[in-house]
């Protein structure tokens, strides 16, 4: 294999243990819990040049590079997180984990109950974008991280990213909030609960506690994602890659198989991430997205939810994002130049939906490797 | 040792009637020269506001606030009295929303500040009375490729000022990076009009 001079290489997870009580925003208290992590590049002596990377619904501490020069894909983030990358890795030290509830090794629904020592399944309690916060925030004492350069994430990510702000204004110098929104609206709800209800229903699903069953819900969880596809992509997008093209040849078939491209697709995602994702932790993740809305302890005003931090801002939005459209991340904008706050905004041409803030569109890069630049500059890195 | 940046002449001419630590919204501000500049030499804060992509970059990268947006749609997202200063420097030619952006301006700002190239200027009126669209050092286009759809007088911006009820603070016409006194709105290729409401 060729080596990539622009990946970080070869990397491993980390596992951090932390043994003390964690009350949950929900009312819950848990005994104790372990986040998965990778870190990549290296912290300076001033400990300034570390950087959180919040994973949106679906991700995993593996933000970059492989684990095995075989692998057939990086990190999920890969394009934006190595050397001389806009997070470039020569300058800061990059941290990813897996949130709390997770299924990648973060204590989640499939971890053990000390308490049982049965999974916890249905009984893991819904935990909020808060509690991330609180939980990445013990992760950084532990790495010795005062202040993050920045923290920065796309989607649920740039929810965590701002909430970091809020919850710890003067542990974070700069926010970097993609693709994202001060909060959901109806629609977007909706469409997390339809997701919700084709997993909650399915007859695999046995209340929550299906690893006992020996059973997966992978029906609905196939379902769910194939449903938030849709939403990730644009009709545009959509239309150039798939079109109304059929998978055969002879026409239209006449009957209910996979005839279409755009079905084949769908499918072939929703398999794919039935594989590897488990259904709980995908009902919290969406739940935590639903109850998201860090102005509500404030009156409904997101100016005074922000109003003590010391931090910087970008934000960033995709035009042909419609499940996050630009009209939310205008919404944060708004609440920051309210609250007289440094900050950016920029609104990307792309054509690709909601994902676009995993692509590589080129003004997108540009303005990423600008803002980080910038960033790096002034924390010495 | 650091030669400073030569700043475009107008622009050092809007610098210079900016008060030190106010707040400036600097509207169409392109790589945000003028706002770095101001943040250098007088602790001024504030932002941009930039349509163009390469605009917002270019401002991101010198560390200048930019929110990227279209000045036709307003400043919807900027609250009434939230700034000392507005600018829109070079960009109300080319507007179409011209009452409109006065309009926002004096809601947001204290001060508003715009700079167009005068349409008075004398080579204009010449180029006019041969016939012919002017092409000049400020208005280098030609009739069929302009963005320039709202071209107008020192006289006649004085005027639609005094039609939203603002009152002028000081005005001033350049040509070729030197001010002119005599004859402004034949002599001055360049208008700079400061306003404030009545």
């Amino acid at each position: 294999m060729t080596h990539d001079p622009h990946s970080i290489g070869i990397v491993s997870a980390q596992c951090a243990v932390f043994d003390e009580p964690f009350p949950l925003q929900g009312g819950a208290v848990l005994p104790g819990f372990q986040l998965m992590y990778e870190t990549y590049g290296s912290l300076n002596a001033n400990r300034s040049n570390a950087i959180l990377i919040c994973h949106a619904l679906s991700g995993n501490h593996h933000v970059a590079g492989r684990y095995a020069e075989d692998d057939k894909y990086p990190g999920w983030w890969d394009t934006m997180v190595g050397p001389g990358k806009p997070i470039d890795t020569n300058r800061f030290f990059v941290v990813g984990l897996n949130n709390l509830g997770g299924c990648h090794g973060s204590t989640g629904p499939i971890s053990i109950n000390p308490v049982t020592s049965k999974p916890w399944g249905a009984a893991f309690p819904v935990v909020v974008v808060n509690d991330w916060v609180q939980s990445q925030a013990k992760l950084a004492d532990r790495l010795g991280i005062e202040k993050w350069a920045a923290v920065i994430g796309g989607s649920l990510g740039g929810m965590q990213a701002l909430r970091w702000t809020v919850t710890f204004p003067h542990r974070i110098r700069h926010c970097l909030t993609i693709a994202s929104a001060p909060k959901l609206t109806a629609q977007n709800i909706a469409f997390n609960d339809v997701a919700r209800n084709a997993i909650l229903t399915d007859p695999e699903f046995h209340g929550g506690d299906y690893y006992q069953h020996g059973a997966i819900p992978r029906r609905g969880l196939r379902l769910a994602r194939m449903l938030g596809h849709i939403t990730y992509l644009s009709d545009e997008g959509m239309g150039g890659k798939f079109g109304r093209q059929l998978k055969g040849e002879g026409g239209y078939q006449f009957n209910y198989e996979t005839e279409f491209e755009i079905e084949s697709y769908l499918r072939y995602q929703g398999d794919r991430f039935a594989d590897v994702f488990d259904a709980n932790t995908y009902l919290l993740m969406t739940k935590a997205l639903d109850y998201f809305d860090p102005a509500r302890h404030f009156g409904g005003s997101l100016p005074a939810a922000l109003a003590t931090t010391d931090a910087k801002f970008l934000v960033v939005s995709f035009t042909s994002d419609w499940r996050f459209s630009p009209e939310r991340s205008r919404e944060t904008v708004k609440a920051l130049l309210d609250a007289k706050k440094s900050v950016s905004y920029a609104e990307i041409e792309s054509v690709h939906g909601h994902d676009a803030f995993l692509m590589t569109d080129e003004p997108y890069m540009q303005l990423m490797h600008a803002y980080l630049n910038r960033v790096a500059d002034e924390v010495q890195a | 040792m650091s030669i400073p940046n030569e700043l475009r002449p107008d622009l050092a001419r809007i610098a210079s009637w900016i008060a030190p630590g106010t707040r400036v919204l600097d509207l169409g501000c392109g790589d945000g020269e003028l706002l770095a500049h101001l943040h250098e030499h007088k602790q001024v804060s504030g932002y941009g506001v930039e349509i163009d992509m390469a605009g917002v970059i270019g401002c991101v990268a010198r560390g200048v606030n930019v929110i990227q947006r279209d000045l036709e749609s307003g400043l919807a997202g900027f609250e009434a009295n939230s700034f000392d200063y507005v600018v829109l420097s070079l960009t109300i030619q080319s507007m179409r929303h011209v009452k409109a952006i006065i309009d926002e301006m004096l809601r947001v700002g204290r001060t508003g500040i715009v700079t167009f190239p005068n349409f008075g200027y004398w080579e204009n009126r010449y180029q006019l009375a041969l016939g012919r669209m002017p092409v000049s050092e400020t208005i280098p286009y030609q009739w069929y490729n302009t963005p320039n759809i709202h071209l107008c007088t020192l006289n006649d911006f004085d005027a639609l000022l005094s039609s939203h009820g603002a009152r002028i603070t000081s005005q001033m016409v350049m040509h070729q990076g030197q001010r002119i006194t005599f004859l402004p709105n034949l002599l001055g290729s360049l208008a700079l009009v400061r306003f404030e409401h009545q």
